[in-house]
């Protein structure tokens, strides 16, 4: 028989390779699961991880990956925080709506004036949108007690009901012959977040890169980053050290909802253009995979963003290429994130023989 | 808006059937926080059990065959789940979320080749004489089987934790896992047959949503049912029979929602139609503003990760 032991602190080796061990096992059996749906295993692992990046229309592929790593980055950033005190907020796709319905309502307010202000403001809208949509959860749980976890969810689907409103209703476009949609942001230059399109760099490339960089300053050398690990590693210990839940919950969710929201903003003055009923695709919930992937470190979270990101687009690759179907994507994607959690095991516990009987 | 185009008998006949779905996904969480585990992935497990059932009844042609698979793939993917927090012992909200986003790939791709397809109709049962009494025999009587075995396994649930020593086993395992294994009893043993027992019922409950509900299969169905069963366990301070108030109230409101929205209420459909999640967080920030009552019901333990030392 075999025993597990706690170890007395995380192994720092398996931490760092239980990720990669994840992603060779979903690998496999994703490989299997391909196989299954009849396709060639090997040629569908490569188009999707190898034929975006190297392959003979890479260059068509690679600014795709920033375009979709930027949200996902953007959010899992601002959910690690909260998934590091034990914090979970889990409506970040609301959060996500709801910035870019109060920026690109900005933006279409202004429309069609010329001015560089018009951006800058969508984007304190949109962070704000979505500060304020997390900022119902994080409320509720300091006055009420209530759960943030069903709260934030519920109000996924309010703020998608929400969107479909706005899309056939306020927002739409008057010259858009009935079609239901807002006018397109990205054809609209004071309003839009492309940088370059051709390189793939939008304003959310950038915000989420800096995002990176404050947040590991934050966990690392600052005083309120310690106390978010301590929150959520001992509870007991941070609460006679004086850490104050009320505000640490209202930080954690606040930040991640103005991250979400900011991510929202991006994608719908860029790549989506406009707000339409079916604009979210479920960023806020891939993002807490690239959290968890990353291992709530951003640098990791970084490299787990680009990484889910190439899901993304050598899944499409794979859908019509291969015939593959786009939900075989979204399974995969939850394979992994069943992976991790699993191996992570390995992280925290260590294997040991059990001694006979005299054990 | 004209409210006397809205039929209120037939109204409150189609309550019942409303609230099937997410009273048998509620009572199934009930009995797994119950043992002190909270599964998030309700909602992963009930579509899941919507296309295994859908699948199973069209290809069989027979929906009680459907409502069996439902319960057996709601069971296995809880499995997933059992082994990620029992075995491997990771985080329990983090797995339940996992389930929840495999739950919903595994759901899409499984059901394909069903969009669109119609189900074998699940009979209604005309109890004899009981169907027949005016306001009350169409409203509580004229129903399908399942609602009744809905019923039929929250008295039992009941009965189970009240009544019989293995449902005390279960609670003291969900209030202080430490001391029931002291006491010899099979902690992991016992939680995993509880996740089974949940696993099914939200299978069952994802089933009658996609066989008689709706009935029909389209991606993402549930939209969030799952999640509101979670919220109806917490609604009920962990009692089953509450669980059952809870899920009535909720249909009710689901179906006068709908209601307005036939009848010509002023409001978009949108606006109408968030009311329901709406709703769900008025309730929780009631029932968790009581403090003192509604934390009691809490079992000790949920979500705490057991692992035996020595």
């Amino acid at each position: 028989m075999i025993r597990l032991d706690k170890r007395p602190n995380p192994s720092k080796a398996w931490s760092y390779s239980t990720p990669l061990l994840a992603v060779l096992l979903t690998m496999i059996f994703g490989g299997l699961l391909f196989a299954a749906l009849g396709k060639d295993p090997f040629v569908a692992i490569r188009t999707i991880f190898y034929d975006p990046l190297f392959g003979q229309h890479a260059f068509f592929y690679r600014p795709q990956l920033l375009v979709k790593a930027a949200p996902l980055i953007l959010i899992a950033i601002g959910l690690s925080l909260g998934f590091r005190a034990g914090i979970w907020n889990i409506g970040a796709e609301g959060q996500y709506i709801i910035g870019a319905l109060c920026g690109a309502g900005v933006g279409l307010a202004f429309y069609p004036t010329v001015s560089f202000i018009i951006f800058p403001l969508m984007v304190i809208a949109g962070a704000l949108g979505g500060w304020a949509w997390a900022m119902i959860p994080a409320l509720l749980k300091t006055r009420f007690g209530t759960n943030e976890i069903l709260v934030s969810l519920m109000l996924v689907y309010v703020a998608e009901n929400l969107l479909r409103g706005m899309a056939v209703g306020l927002m739409k476009n008057p010259e858009g012959f009935g079609f239901p949609g807002s006018r397109n942001l990205a054809q609209y230059p004071s309003a839009t977040s492309w940088i370059s399109q051709n390189a793939g760099i939008h304003w959310g490339v950038v915000f989420a890169l800096i995002a990176v960089i404050f947040a590991y300053i934050l966990l690392t050398r600052h005083m309120l980053g310690f106390n978010i690990r301590l929150a959520g590693q001992a509870p007991r210990a941070a609460r006679f050290s004086g850490v104050n839940p009320t505000r640490l919950v209202l930080f954690c969710l606040g930040t991640s909802g103005a991250l979400a929201g900011l991510a929202g903003l991006f994608e719908v003055s860029g790549p989506a253009g406009q707000v339409t009923t079916d604009f979210n695709v479920g960023y806020g919930f891939t993002a807490i995979i690239v959290a968890f992937l990353g291992r709530l470190h951003p640098v990791g979270i970084l490299l787990a963003g680009l990484l889910m990101a190439l899901t993304y687009i050598g899944g499409e690759i794979a859908q019509s290429q291969l015939q593959l179907p786009a939900a075989a994507i979204q399974l995969f994607q939850g394979m992994l994130l069943f992976f991790l959690l699993a191996v992570d095991l390995l992280t925290n516990y260590r294997f040991r023989p059990k001694q006979g009987a005299a054990a | 808006m004209d409210l006397s185009s809205i039929n209120w008998l037939l109204l409150l006949a189609s309550l019942m059937v409303a609230a099937t779905p997410i009273l048998l996904a509620g009572i199934g969480e009930l009995v797994v926080e119950k043992a002190g585990v909270l599964n998030l992935g309700v909602e992963g497990m009930m579509i899941t059990g919507a296309i295994a059932g859908f699948a199973m009844a069209v290809e069989s042609g027979s929906p009680a065959l459907g409502f069996v698979g439902a319960a057996a793939a709601g069971a296995l993917l809880s499995m997933l789940f059992a082994v990620l927090t029992q075995f491997a012992l990771a985080n329990q909200v983090a797995s339940g979320l996992a389930l929840t986003l495999f739950g919903l790939g595994l759901s899409s791709l499984m059901g394909q080749s069903y969009v669109g397809l119609k189900p074998p109709s699940t009979p209604k049962l005309d109890i004899p004489l009981l169907s027949d009494i005016p306001v009350l025999g169409p409203v509580l009587f004229n129903h399908d089987l399942m609602v009744y075995v809905a019923i039929a396994i929250v008295a039992g649930t009941w009965a189970f934790l009240k009544y019989t020593r293995a449902g005390l086993t279960l609670r003291a395992v969900g209030e202080n896992h430490e001391a029931a294994h002291a006491l010899g009893y099979k902690v992991i043993a016992i939680r995993c047959a509880a996740i089974a027992f949940g696993g099914a019922c939200a299978g069952l409950g994802g089933a009658y949503l996609s066989l008689v509900r709706v009935p029909q299969w389209t991606e993402g169905m549930t939209s969030g049912a799952g999640w509101i069963a979670l919220a109806l366990v917490v609604f009920a301070s962990w009692r089953p029979w509450r669980v059952m108030i809870g899920a009535y109230l909720f249909g009710g409101i689901t179906v006068l929602q709908l209601n307005l929205q036939a009848a010509g209420l002023k409001v978009p459909v949108e606006y109408l139609s968030m009311s329901p999640y709406i709703i769900t967080i008025i309730v929780l920030v009631i029932m968790s503003s009581g403090r003192s009552r509604g934390a009691l019901g809490a079992p000790a333990s949920l979500g705490r990760t057991f692992h035996a030392t020595g």
